[in-house]
């Protein structure tokens, strides 16, 4: 893949670089629809989350959503972009059942946010994949077709609020594209203006892909993929697409201006519709909306509320805690998780420790139930009192995990499972000494041999004693007093 | 007993609250009257008497008679939404639609008093000049059943003028209030744009349109102007803070109104009767030491055609939701594509498709900057011209149209002269100025001559001020007198 994106004349053959720009479009999570009083929200009962303004009814008239514009802003802001002091809204005509008005309510030649960058991490590489524009616009409802040839209409979704994000074409390859939409997804997650939920269709991508000639300037013509519901999708339908067009350009063909759409259950492309029927769409200014106009002091009151997002934090988890890449990257990956791990590391003193428990317990835990952070039963402190109990061999690590199962299970505290299970830690006293003993009479050509110079036999003797005392002697003082014992 | 239907708003409430009358008596004078007149008018494409005798009866027992429309009747606009009853906007593609919703004016209107008697006849998605453009019905003229009541709003207009109402709603894109108005021999205004919310009144073109009152006096014309005004958080065009209380500050002198004088007045091409009415106008204000100063207004022709461009446009893509999916008619087809064409060419008179097509051409890409865009830079010119002369003086007199009512089916066919007869109202639409016409005279052949009065922006009180001084020499209504016996099947 990495000769077909970059390199150059190869044996005299033409290498094509490949050119892949980004319209992504996110559900905000506001309370209300943008131009009416009716709630978002996903899976109700087909048409009841509807009025006459949502459902286009004749008369109805659109009256925008303040929330809707201040987190479309707010999205600006994170991905440096300028904000418009003056946006203006426009019909986008065209004629589709689950559109009831026939035109969208967006935005055209004056949109809210302008001229931002959103910076990816390729292999450590620092790339700023840059961005056209952010602009506000109505979401349409949802055809559903049923066995008999009958098609419905649901409207609920008719009026959600939706941020277009459109990217210029500076991705190159399809590990860039995702990689640029990992990191767009998880700015819209931290600044919890959008869940990401790409199978329930709340962030939805297009992908707009040309190959040049390496080293032209000039653009190639660009196609259309739509209806990409995965990471997986996109990646497969971009290298799908580029394998097309490389194909056609060898052949000496030209590439026509198409639109795909993402067979999901195929995993094929499939042309939806060619340049002779593209649209015109007849954008003129909303006649029903004023001019959006957006002051100083709101763009700056925004701003502030704008939390450390995640390739600040992940730098920040390197320098501060010490953490590699990809620790960094994999706590930082979900804003709820992060804080989770800076409270336990900060009780712990310790945060490689924490990481460890966080990156393989707590992950896992949460994997395995499908849970949130935000309902684990083990709080940050807990957690934190748990390593503590490992750190100073209470317990031993093998049992500290078995304890954290427990505790996510039952919500209890280390402290009480430890004492409900008698998992306390054998470290020192005549309990040990005892296992010790009787491990080294049972064995004694195993001590012969250990005494003789085979070192390694120190592991068989604390394994032995392990058992004996049912996991709780702590192995390193076991190895320690083992030591002592057979020196002599 | 006194005729019910005779008397203006301030009357009726006179008889009510001395108890002279009861809001069923009143009701039901005009239901009668409308049942012994419409049957030659057809200004109404739906009564609702049961209804509205229930809602009467309603009102006695409230009491609460100091409302502002207490017991008073109204006539709707059939584009105006009636939650529960038919609002058709005279289409086929919306016969027997029956909005979920009231408009935010006949919320008003039922808050203030009012009880809503029936829908009024327009012109199809109020396209048009004549009320001929109706699918259900042609409007005659009470002054002249041979002629026009105007329009769009004839039905409204002609229903005041009969009788059958003593207000009505219309709205107002281009002229259609003020010229029916004008046509019929009663009052009409639109105001300021956004002085009325337009939740509920089904778009015809949206940056131009503004609901208003047609009633037979100006004094009733500011008191239904005052309940149905003020802001609308349903409306984001509409303007905010509480509207001017008209009723209050629409009378007195008007010594200290500034009047102005079209310069062009002698070249245009008027009916005799028409500039006759406008000259005798500008007569009774000097003779009341009022000098109207002469002032260059915005080009009228190049009105019209921003107006045309700019409507049509907005027109193309506001009906684009009557598509048989949702409601209304839907004329069943083996494809999506042929149920939309086979709908909508079946749903749609002639004149509403002619307006989607030229409203889509200039919207399309490559004539978009020639046309819609042009005539937004043609409106802003227009809204500037007007705001300099209103910075100098608060009221522009000018006829309302060309002429007095033609004759049904004189222009049917002819559709730039029928857009001609808008010639002097969509100015004001353009530019979202308040506007009045009130009746001023009578033509050779007895039909009703209108004058207009242009106010700037937010200036519905000296609008009315003026007009009331102007009903008050000109005394239309004491001078002429509507011959109700052809209404009645009389000779």
């Amino acid at each position: 893949m990495r000769g077909l994106s970059r390199g150059g004349r190869e044996m005299g053959r033409i290498t094509y670089e490949t050119v892949i720009g980004l319209e992504v479009h996110a559900q905000l999570l506001t309370r209300s629809k943008i131009f009416c009083g009716c709630p978002v929200s996903y899976g109700a009962e087909p048409n009841t989350h509807v009025c006459p303004v949502c459902l286009g009814l004749p008369g109805a008239l659109p009256v925008l959503n303040r929330e809707a514009v201040s987190m479309a802003i707010e999205m600006g802001l994170a991905t440096h972009c300028r904000v418009a002091s003056e946006s203006v809204f426009a019909r986008k005509n065209y004629f589709y059942p689950d559109c009831p008005k026939n035109y969208q309510i967006s935005m055209y030649d004056k949109p809210l946010c302008e001229d931002g960058y959103v910076e990816i991490d390729m292999d450590g590489d620092i790339r700023k994949i840059g961005l056209e524009r952010i602009h506000l616009e109505d979401d349409a409802g949802k055809l559903i077709h049923d066995a008999a040839g009958v098609s419905l209409v649901d409207f609920n979704r008719c009026g959600v609020p939706l941020i277009e994000i459109v990217s210029r074409p500076d991705m190159r390859s399809p590990e860039e594209a995702t990689g640029y939409l990992v990191r767009l997804r998880q700015i819209l997650r931290y600044l919890e203006i959008c869940d990401g939920n790409m199978e329930e269709g709340s962030l939805r991508c297009d992908v707009n892909i040309s190959l040049r000639p390496e080293g032209d300037e000039v653009l190639g013509t660009k196609t259309e993929i739509k209806n990409l519901n995965s990471f997986k999708a996109i990646e497969m339908g971009i290298r799908f697409e580029i394998d097309r067009q490389r194909e056609v350009l060898e052949g000496g063909g030209e590439i026509s201006q198409v639109t795909n759409l993402w067979d999901a259950d195929e995993k094929r492309l499939v042309m939806m519709r060619s340049k002779e029927y593209a649209h015109d769409y007849r954008y003129f200014p909303e006649p029903d909306l004023l001019p959006l106009h957006v002051d100083d002091s709101r763009i700056e009151e925004i701003r502030g509320r704008i939390p450390e997002l995640a390739l600040d934090r992940e730098r920040r988890f390197r320098k501060d805690y010490g953490l590699s890449p990809y620790d960094a990257g994999v706590l930082c990956a979900e804003q709820r998780i992060a804080d989770y791990f800076e409270k336990v590391a900060s009780l712990t003193d310790n945060a490689k420790t924490s990481s460890n428990w966080i990156m393989r317990e707590v992950m896992e835990e949460l994997k395995s139930t499908g849970g949130s952070i935000e309902d684990f039963l083990v709080g940050p402190e807990h957690l934190a009192a748990l390593i503590e109990l490992v750190q100073t061999d209470v317990i031993s690590g093998a049992a500290g995990r078995e304890v954290f199962k427990e505790m996510a299970k039952r919500g209890e505290e280390a402290e009480v499972v430890l004492d409900r299970l008698g998992l306390r830690q054998i470290s020192e006293g005549g309990e040990l000494d005892r296992f010790i003993d009787e491990v080294l009479a049972e064995h004694p050509a195993e001590v012969e041999r250990f005494r003789n110079g085979e070192g390694k036999l120190l592991g068989f003797f604390v394994g032995q004693v392990m058992k004996k005392s049912g996991g709780k002697a702590n192995p390193k003082k076991t190895g320690d007093m083992i030591r002592e014992r057979l020196s002599g | 007993m006194i005729d019910l239907t005779e008397l203006s708003i301030q009357g009726l409430q006179e008889e009510l609250a001395s108890d002279r009358a009861r809001p069923t008596d009143v009701v039901g004078s005009y239901l009668e009257k409308i049942e012994r007149r419409d049957g030659a008018v057809k200004a109404f494409l739906e009564v609702f008497g049961s209804e509205a005798m229930e809602r009467a009866a309603a009102l006695e027992k409230e009491g609460r008679r100091d409302r502002p429309l207490y017991g008073v009747p109204v006539a709707v606009k059939d584009n105006i939404c009636t939650r529960g009853f038919p609002t058709t906007c005279a289409s086929r593609i919306l016969e027997n639609y029956r909005p979920p919703y009231n408009a935010t004016v006949v919320e008003r209107l039922l808050d203030a008093g009012a009880v809503v008697i029936g829908k009024t006849n327009l012109d199809e998605f109020a396209m048009g000049s004549s009320t001929e453009n109706s699918a259900y019905a042609v409007t005659r003229n009470p002054w002249n059943l041979e002629c026009a009541p105007g329009g769009s709003s004839g039905g409204s207009a002609a229903a005041v003028a009969a009788r059958l109402a003593p207000v009505a709603l219309g709205s107002d894109t281009g002229g259609s209030i003020r010229q029916p108005a004008a046509f019929c021999g009663v009052v009409g205004l639109k105001g300021t744009y956004g002085r009325v919310s337009r939740y509920g009144l089904v778009a015809f073109a949206s940056s131009l349109d503004q609901i208003g009152p047609i009633t037979r006096t100006v004094e009733d014309c500011a008191a239904v102007m005052e309940a149905i005004a003020g802001h609308d958080p349903h409306d984001a065009t509409s303007i905010p803070g509480p509207p001017p209380a008209l009723a209050r500050e629409s009378v007195g002198d008007i010594s200290d109104l500034r009047v102005a004088m079209p310069s062009r007045l002698g070249e245009w091409d008027l009916e005799s009767s028409v500039r006759e009415a406008t000259e005798g106008a500008f007569e009774a204000l000097r003779e009341a030491d009022i000098r109207p100063e002469t002032v260059d207004l915005p080009d009228v022709d190049a009105s019209i055609a921003c107006y045309y461009v700019l409507a049509n446009a907005e027109a193309s893509s506001n009906l684009a939701r009557y598509d048989g999916v949702k409601y209304g008619l839907r004329v069943p087809s083996d494809s999506l594509g042929a149920m939309y064409e086979r709908t909508r060419g079946i749903g749609f008179g002639e004149e509403v498709k002619r307006r989607i097509l030229l409203g889509t051409y200039v919207l399309s890409s490559g004539y978009y900057e020639a046309y819609y865009a042009k005539a937004q830079q043609v409106k802003a010119k227009i809204c500037d011209e007007f705001a300099r002369i209103f910075e100098l003086h608060d009221l522009i007199l000018l006829p309302t149209a060309p002429t007095p009512a033609f004759r049904i089916g004189e222009k049917v066919d002819d559709p730039i002269a029928m857009y001609l007869s808008d010639i002097f109202t969509t100015p004001a639409n353009i530019a979202g100025l308040p506007a009045i016409s009130i009746p001023a005279g009578i033509s050779g052949e007895g039909l009703p001559v209108g004058l207009q009065l242009i106010a700037g922006a937010g200036g519905e009180a000296a609008l009315l001020r003026g007009a009331r001084f102007l009903e008050r020499v000109l005394r239309f209504n004491e001078r002429f007198a509507l011959d109700a016996g052809p209404l009645e099947g009389g000779a």
